[in-house]
């Protein structure tokens, strides 16, 4: 196929031309940034916390007849009334095990502190999130022990939520371990957490911190296991159900817990939920955002191809009578149908180079001002096939059709 | 003239209905994409209070120094209580007033006596007369109530319905977090989104509108923690525990804002901002010069990202999508015209002029874009329906659709379509008559 008659008789459709060139370099560049972030944000939402997530269920809840202040009787009336709860749920027939538990992943509800290898508050540091729990907490959320050992019961303190005491012990996550010893062997060192001292007894494989705003995104798996009830007029669980007795759980958590005291605020929003129930409320605008990048896409790529169809269409009803002449000197349907194949080819081919560099420009002006991450050469070089593959598609029909135009319409003066 | 142009567009676009539909979907779509996404932006962009935004201003001290900094190099969004409550007494401002969130439970007199949990502010009285708080009964605090802490309460018209069946409840009592406050004032319906003047505890959008305001010191007196957010700088959490201990660190935890009448104001707040600074330098609590800033409202909002990045990405795409389906369209039109050539040639020989013709094809264009308009409107329904599905909870309510989208989404087809037809118009009125008819 030679080019020459091609390129004279596209310099006679400019603008046509143009058009088209123009409307698949615009639908690669938002198409292949599109897709993109959808990638991105199913990468997101594809992260493991790190617990195991079936059957795990949080109870959160405020005791309104609670005593107020922060001396110490009221601490204490306080943490008897979260053992008295944890012990409450303990027996539930349907419940594997209980712990108290400030956060989970995802959550939202988050503490967090600043940990350094040394007691000097100019030293590096690392930010991580503190999970107030006690000894049961590791089991129930089902975080893997990868070195040292479990919290003991012993070891466990309780205090108002604004004190300024510390555990001695903590476990860490590997990736917090590994921030603050990049040489390794963190088991048993000790730690500065806001300046006061703690041993490493433990290290868990991974848990996800409770927040995914951006000021969290450094440091998304460094958490700390405090061994501390925290108390105050409200107080969270962490509750396994036995396998496939979720909803039953829940139910039974509720009514026990209402019956021990009923002066409590456990609506329905997120008074007692199923882990299954916290993912999907902190990914939905994720999943709705990957949504509507999907479906933009989707009539994108429907409105080019349409346009390359109508388009094409118009050039072979302009041109039936040159057709009719190629085809009366010989030409066969084939060599018709590959001229207009390959006519289209050379405008996609066009407006796909165009549309590679739109792409990347879109892109670095998305950086820019948005926080989102450089587009890989990948996305937009499958993007530039897809389009010439959707060109040659839509071409087909139209060209089908000149292919099907036969040599006597040469003869005839319309 | 224009009438019958009408008539030959509707004539013309039946008869080629496959091209027809094709352009009608391709403006449709477009349209309602660009709209829906506009419907969502239009809802958290909004100003909250555009008669007054340009002379309020949210004041930011650094009080961590430059070693604390966040990564944008900006003081923190928050002030301390030290800081808050030193602003307070100098009362530079026209108004002004430190606000922090809070959350008690009131019990209602009813047989029920079950605590309702509330969400609500502590602020001065001055915040009412800043903000425009109108009140059903009542209104706000006195300056005297502010110094002595008296426990009075202003309650939103929800509560006022729960509590009081919706009557004038001024002097009533509400035993409030296990104390009595007589209530001052009952507020009309009030929810602005964004919740422009505590966006660093509430993120900016959510709930049903407040429920209560309490006299700052009552509330710190009456030990009622904050409920929203708190930051401490690295290294120096609070020494001392419990509520006092925050209240005497540089933890940042309160929101506050000012109300400015002109430029000169705004200098005078700003020179006296940097004068508090060097004077805190000066007795040594900072160790730093002044670095401060003081942002009126619709700047604060954006230095807060309260419009979600993702709703400015998804209007960018859309409008792109639009674009798309414009040039699809000035390409679809372009074609239909020209086909026509022999028909506009008969036009023009029997004495149509160009502008005719142009007027003709335009007409034409503008059919088109209606029909993709009512599409539009259809889609646009849809799209606001289905973005409160898959929206974050807080932002679905928000978007919603009304008589003014509605007309801007048919508004924006015809326009775009009309625009899109004006090239190919253009061309068509030039086709030349003699030559056509030689042809034919």
């Amino acid at each position: 196929m030679r080019l020459h008659p091609i390129l004279a008789a596209l310099r006679r459709h400019k603008t046509g031309v143009v058009l088209i060139a123009l409307q698949i370099a615009l639908t690669l560049a938002i198409v292949s940034n599109a897709v993109f972030i959808i990638g991105q944000r199913i990468a997101r939402m594809d992260r493991p916390t790190g617990v195991v997530e079936p059957g795990l269920i949080r109870i959160s809840q405020q005791w309104l007849d609670a005593p107020t202040g922060d001396d110490a009787a009221a601490v204490e009336q306080l943490d008897a009334m979260q053992r008295t709860d944890l012990a409450v749920l303990r027996g539930l027939p349907d419940v594997q095990e209980v712990a108290a538990s400030t956060s989970m992943p995802l959550q939202g509800m988050i503490w967090s502190g600043y940990l350094t290898r040394t007691p000097a508050s100019s030293a590096p540091s690392v930010q991580a999130a503190y999970y107030y729990g006690d000894e049961r907490l590791r089991s129930t959320l089902g975080l893997r022990l990868v070195a040292g050992r479990d919290f003991t019961a012993g070891e466990i303190l309780h205090h108002a939520i604004r004190s300024t005491a510390v555990s001695p012990v903590v476990i860490v996550s590997q990736a917090l371990a590994d921030a603050l010893f990049p040489q390794g062997h963190a088991l048993g060192k000790t730690i500065y957490q806001d300046g006061k001292p703690a041993t490493i007894v433990g290290i868990v494989e991974r848990l996800q911190t409770p927040t995914l705003s951006a000021w969290g995104s450094g440091w998304s798996y460094n958490s700390v296991l405090e061994p501390v009830r925290l108390d105050g007029d409200t107080a969270s669980y962490a509750v396994r159900a036995r396998p496939g007795r979720e909803q039953a759980a829940m139910r039974e958590a509720r009514k026990a817990l209402l019956a021990v005291d009923p002066v409590r605020l456990m609506p329905d929003s997120w008074g007692i939920q199923p882990f299954s129930e916290i993912r999907a409320k902190v990914y939905r605008a994720d999943r709705g955002m990957a949504l509507l990048m999907g479906a933009i896409s989707l009539i994108l790529l429907c409105v080019t191809a349409a346009g390359i169809v109508g388009l094409t269409s118009f050039w072979v009803g302009q041109r039936r009578k040159q057709i009719g002449v190629r085809r009366a000197l010989g030409a066969r349907r084939a060599d018709i149908l590959r001229y207009f194949q390959f006519e289209n080819l050379f405008v996609a081919g066009m407006g796909s180079t165009l549309g590679l560099l739109l792409a990347i420009g879109l892109n670095l002006w998305l950086m820019h001002h948005y926080a989102l991450k450089r587009l890989p050469m990948a996305y937009v070089l499958v993007g530039m096939a897809v389009m010439l593959l959707l060109g040659q598609v839509a071409a087909y029909v139209p060209a089908l059709r000149a292919s099907r135009v036969p040599p006597v319409v040469a003869t005839r003066s319309v | 003239m224009f009438g019958y142009y009408l008539e030959i567009a509707v004539r013309s676009l039946r008869r080629n209905t496959g091209l027809t539909l094709l352009m009608v979907l391709a403006i449709g779509f477009g349209v309602g994409a660009s709209m829906t996404a506009y419907a969502v932006f239009r809802a958290v962009s909004g100003d909250p209070i555009p008669w007054k935004s340009s002379n309020l201003f949210v004041p930011q001290i650094d009080a961590w120094g430059p070693v604390a900094r966040a990564d944008d190099g900006e003081p923190q969004d928050a002030l301390d209580y030290t800081d808050a409550m030193a602003l307070m007494r100098y009362h530079r401002a026209a108004r002004q007033s430190a606000i922090y969130a809070v959350a008690p439970s009131v019990l209602p007199t009813d047989a029920s006596r079950t605590p309702i949990p509330l969400g609500g502010f502590a602020v001065y009285g001055e915040f009412f007369p800043m903000l425009d708080v109108h009140f059903e009964y009542g209104g706000g605090w006195s300056a005297g109530d502010d110094e002595r802490g008296t426990p009075v309460v202003v309650i939103g018209a929800a509560i006022n319905r729960r509590l009081f069946g919706g009557a004038d409840s001024v002097g009533r009592m509400v035993s409030i977090a296990g104390r009595d406050y007589r209530v001052v004032g009952v507020m009309k319906p009030w929810n602005p989104q964004p919740i422009f003047f505590d966006v660093v505890d509430t993120g900016g959008f959510g709930g049903d509108g407040p429920d209560l305001f309490l006299p700052f010191r009552t509330a710190i007196a009456a030990d009622m923690e904050n409920a929203g957010s708190t930051h401490c700088p690295k290294g120096r959490m609070p020494s001392a525990p419990g509520f006092a201990g925050l209240q005497a660190s540089s933890c940042t935890w309160i929101a506050y804002m000012v109300e400015l009448d002109d430029a000169v104001a705004v200098r005078r707040y700003r020179q006296y901002l940097d004068d508090y600074a060097r004077e805190q330098q000066r007795l040594g609590r900072f160790g730093w010069p002044p670095d401060n800033r003081l942002r009126d409202l619709r700047t604060w909002l954006d230095h807060e990202h309260v419009v979600p990045d993702d709703t400015r990405v998804s209007m960018l795409v859309a409008l792109g999508l639009l674009l798309v389906c414009l040039l699809n369209t000035v390409g679809l039109l372009l074609a239909r015209f020209l086909r026509r050539s022999g028909e506009i040639g008969v036009r023009r020989a029997m004495g149509a002029s160009r502008s005719a013709i142009c007027l003709q094809f335009l007409a034409e264009s503008a059919v088109i874009g209606a029909a993709g308009g009512v599409l539009g409107l259809l889609l646009t329904g849809v799209g606001v329906l289905g973005a409160g599905l898959v929206l974050p909870v807080y932002l679905a309510g928000l978007a919603h659709v009304d008589a003014r989208l509605l007309l801007l989404t048919v508004l924006v087809a015809v326009l775009a379509t009309v625009l899109a037809g004006l090239y190919p118009a253009l061309r068509a009125s030039r086709v030349q008559p003699a030559w056509q008819l030689k042809t034919q």
